[in-house]
């Protein structure tokens, strides 16, 4: 089983260790992955886009060419990384950047307050990306939550485990 | 100790003699590098002396310690790369104008920066010699080169200011006139500790003597000995004294600058006790 | 004991350096190479190594050069633009046969091109980027373990050859992450030992050599005053302007790699045993051909792939090998041309060889590669 992840939004938000996240936790369960970017010449700002493959078997080709799941968390994310979902695909995005949804896409949509959240219930948007992360697992069930939260604390800056706990309860209480 | 002792004991034998054209002002330069050798009495295994192209390049072949003869213009990185690898070793730099002031400038301007611990020795004949007399950046406004059969209309560099200004920590500049004050000062520069940089004034009589009507070797030593001030003099002339002429003598020095393989070794300390 | 790790094709490329011994860094960043820097920056202190950020790319060729002389295994990375300054030096390297290795992590060129998108466009620059005649070894890792592994191989053969040796990368295989396994120490990891004199320095002469046409190579300072040059020279090490001295010195460097194939070439079949149609492929290039090639064996068709790990010295017997094994080759590359033009000369119209050109930036995807190969196999 391959699963494809596009994790997408704007330099800055974090995206690109989210995936990195990601796949150390999918290796955590015995999985294989492979994490790999796209970047622009801009530290901050500017369209960002994190890969995440995950599978049983070994993984040749390293780029994401039909995702099942579109993370985006910016208008333009939402609207440049589209273009290549399945029917079958799960979209999930960032409420308070993505006002309009592509209009070709159909299929599952997860509309999620994530920045909103980290902004009110932790008081910083740098936790965003942890937010999403773990509602992505929440409905994915790609990896374990146990590895997800231990992907997580290997990660982050000493002295924030606390608050990385909580932003994952905060993820995984968006999806109901 | 004798100029055949130290023939005998810092020149490679059978490397002799040399390439270099009648009244060529680089052997005495090269004859000054191993007395300041031998006066601060260093072992000649360790020393390395790295050169880059040119006529005075080709020094580094006929002396007896570790050598290399490096590329055009890039004596001064690996003699970095030499120095920062094993700081035990005693690196000397031969030089030439074109080499380290043009296709090697940038160089030479970083290794006084980091302040390494190596001694430059810059040969200045004002000229291109090995190719036949082109023009380097060291040629005076207004000489003639066989690319400047109009005369030059750029102006040189003042060398030893600019290494200077580029954080060198020891400038000092001599003539082959002034056989004496060179192994002296090469020999300060040798002990030290830091980027140490000496201009040598020299003379090409074939590929510049001849162009601009210097005369022979005779007539070019005699300018040097004319247009030299020692450091003292110098700083009595006014301005209008000054025109034409240069100051010899230890231009600039500042001992309170660490050197950069000791900077290195204290980074290495702080990184092995987790330090950031 | 090991442990397993998600990691950058360059940050395995700085593991493997460590793990070979490597102790001194010479560089100046240039995307997409710059983490390789960075993080030696980190880590050479840490074992007692040197790491030094140089004022251009041609002084980090130099620096490296002089360090490896003091007898340090050395590396140097950069990019497309960087391995153009790097060129002089490298054939100095080559001349004075001085052991160093040099990672190209290839973006689109030429000029500055697209810094952050992969490459093949330096295959060439790789074999006669240099001036004149010489020869080096040049090695393509394809996976984030191989960049560890190969960069192990790299010291091992350019100590063992006295010879430059090129890690080509792309920017696909420098900046994805991978699991890799390693080793908790890297103390069980064969240190490739340079060759040292057994005469004493009065006997020494520098470029002397036995069978083996590798000269000995003491370092500075061991007592052993050497001289170094980039000028033909004979096996004094002094120069030496006949005619008779080039031609010794130019056969000898040719020799000590070329009578040596096998050891150094080193390739990898994937489903090539019964196959009739075959691919060659490299880097991230070959990463995209597995998978096609197992779609087309979904399909029945019998299509494996050649991979060359050691791209330079080009592997002519196992390329002339499948020629006669298959009915026709297809070369994947992203670039306009320029491995394929080898394999042409090796195959030497024997049976077809089809050229799959990628250069918009990004990696062929298996589909693309199959319909290519479906097509040339005339299906």
């Amino acid at each position: 089983m391959k699963q494809e992840l596009r994790l997408s939004g704007t330099g800055g938000q974090g995206l690109i260790l989210a995936g990195i996240i990601l796949a150390e936790a999918a290796l955590l369960d015995g999985k294989l992955a492979i994490q790999s970017q796209s970047y622009g010449p801009e530290a901050r700002g500017g369209s960002s886009k994190s890969e995440v493959i995950i599978s049983d078997n070994v993984i040749h080709f390293s780029k994401v060419t039909s995702p099942d799941l579109l993370l985006a968390m910016s208008q333009e994310a939402a609207n440049k990384y589209s273009n290549d979902l399945k029917p079958d695909s799960i979209l999930m995005t960032d409420k308070l950047f993505v006002t309009e949804l592509p209009a070709k896409y159909t299929g599952k949509t997860y509309e999620l307050p994530i920045t909103h959240s980290a902004n009110n219930v932790l008081g910083k948007s740098l936790f965003a990306n942890i937010i999403a992360l773990s509602a992505l697992v929440k409905i994915t069930g790609i990896v374990s939550e146990a590895s997800l939260e231990k992907a997580v604390l290997n990660r982050v800056p000493k002295g924030t485990e606390d608050a990385n706990r909580r932003a994952l309860q905060v993820g995984r209480d968006l999806v109901k | 100790m004798s100029m055949e002792q130290i023939i005998d004991k810092y020149f490679r034998p059978g490397r002799l003699p040399h390439i270099w054209c009648p009244g060529c002002g680089n052997g005495v330069i090269t004859g000054a590098i191993v007395k300041a050798i031998d006066q601060v009495g260093l072992d000649q295994n360790a020393v390395a002396v790295i050169s880059g192209i040119g006529c005075s390049s080709r020094a580094s072949g006929y002396l007896d310690f570790n050598t290399v003869h490096s590329a055009h213009g890039r004596a001064i990185p690996v003699a970095t790369g030499i120095k920062l690898a094993d700081p035990s070793l005693n690196v000397v730099v031969i030089t030439g104008d074109g080499d380290a002031t043009a296709i090697g400038g940038n160089h030479l301007i970083h290794a006084a920066r980091r302040n390494i611990d190596m001694t430059v020795v810059l040969y200045n004949n004002s000229i291109y010699g090995m190719t036949g007399g082109q023009y380097s950046p060291m040629t005076p406004l207004g000489s003639k080169a066989t690319t400047a059969p109009y005369a030059t209309i750029e102006h040189d560099f003042n060398v030893t200011e600019l290494v200077k200004a580029a954080r060198a920590t020891f400038v000092a500049r001599a003539t082959t006139f002034h056989t004496q004050t060179l192994i002296d000062l090469i020999a300060k520069g040798i002990q030290h500790k830091g980027f140490s940089f000496i201009e040598a004034v020299s003379a090409c009589p074939i590929s510049f003597g001849r162009q601009n009507k210097m005369g022979g070797p005779d007539a070019m030593m005699m300018w040097q000995r004319d247009h030299a001030a020692p450091l003292a003099a110098w700083e009595k002339l006014n301005d209008e004294q000054r025109q034409g002429k240069f100051p010899i003598g230890i231009l600039y020095e500042d001992t309170s600058r660490m050197e950069y393989t000791e900077a290195y070794d204290q980074l290495i300390a702080k990184a092995q006790g987790g330090k950031k | 004991m090991s442990k397993i790790l998600l990691l950058q094709g360059n940050q395995a490329v700085v593991e493997g350096a460590i793990a070979a011994g490597c102790k001194f860094f010479g560089g100046y960043p240039i995307t997409p190479s710059t983490e390789i820097a960075e993080l030696l920056a980190e880590r050479l202190p840490l074992v007692g190594g040197k790491f030094i950020q140089m004022e251009d790319e041609i002084a980090s060729m130099g620096a490296i050069i002089g360090a490896s002389l003091t007898g340090k295994k050395v590396m140097t990375a950069t990019s497309g633009p960087g391995f153009s300054l790097k060129q002089e030096l490298i054939g100095y390297a080559c001349m004075a046969e001085i052991p160093l290795v040099i990672v190209n992590v290839q973006r689109v060129g030429p000029s500055t091109g697209q810094p952050t998108s992969p490459s093949h466009g330096d295959v060439m620059q790789a074999r006669w980027g240099t001036h004149g005649d010489h020869w080096l070894i040049a090695l393509t890792p394809a996976s984030v373990p191989e960049c560890f592994e190969i960069t192990v191989r790299a010291y091992a053969l350019s100590e063992k050859y006295r010879v430059p040796v090129i890690l080509l990368m792309d920017e696909v295989i420098g900046h994805m992450r991978e699991k890799i396994e390693l080793p908790d120490t890297y103390d069980n990891i064969p240190q490739p030992e340079r060759k040292l004199p057994t005469c004493p320095p009065e006997k020494f002469n520098a470029y002397a050599t036995d069978e083996s046409l590798v000269p000995p190579m003491p370092p500075f300072g061991s007592g052993y005053r050497l001289h170094v040059t980039g000028l033909v020279h004979d096996e004094t090490g002094f120069p030496k302007g006949t005619g008779a001295a080039t031609v010794a010195s130019t056969d000898r460097q040719y020799h000590k790699l070329y009578d040596n194939l096998d050891d150094i070439v080193q390739v990898e079949n994937y489903k090539l045993d019964d196959a009739e149609y075959a691919v060659i492929a490299f880097g991230c290039a070959a990463r995209t051909a597995y998978d096609s090639i197992d779609r087309a064996r979904a399909e029945g068709l019998k299509v494996g792939l050649l991979r060359p790990i050691t791209i330079w010295p080009f592997a002519d017997k196992q390329v002339k090998e499948l020629a006669s094994k298959v009915k026709g080759i297809m070369v994947h590359e992203l670039n306009r041309g320029q491995y394929v033009l080898e394999v042409e000369r090796a195959v030497a119209g024997k049976i077809p060889v089809t050229s799959y050109c990628k250069y918009d930036n990004e990696p062929a995807t298996p589909a693309q590669l199959l319909a290519e190969i479906k097509k040339a196999m005339g299906l």
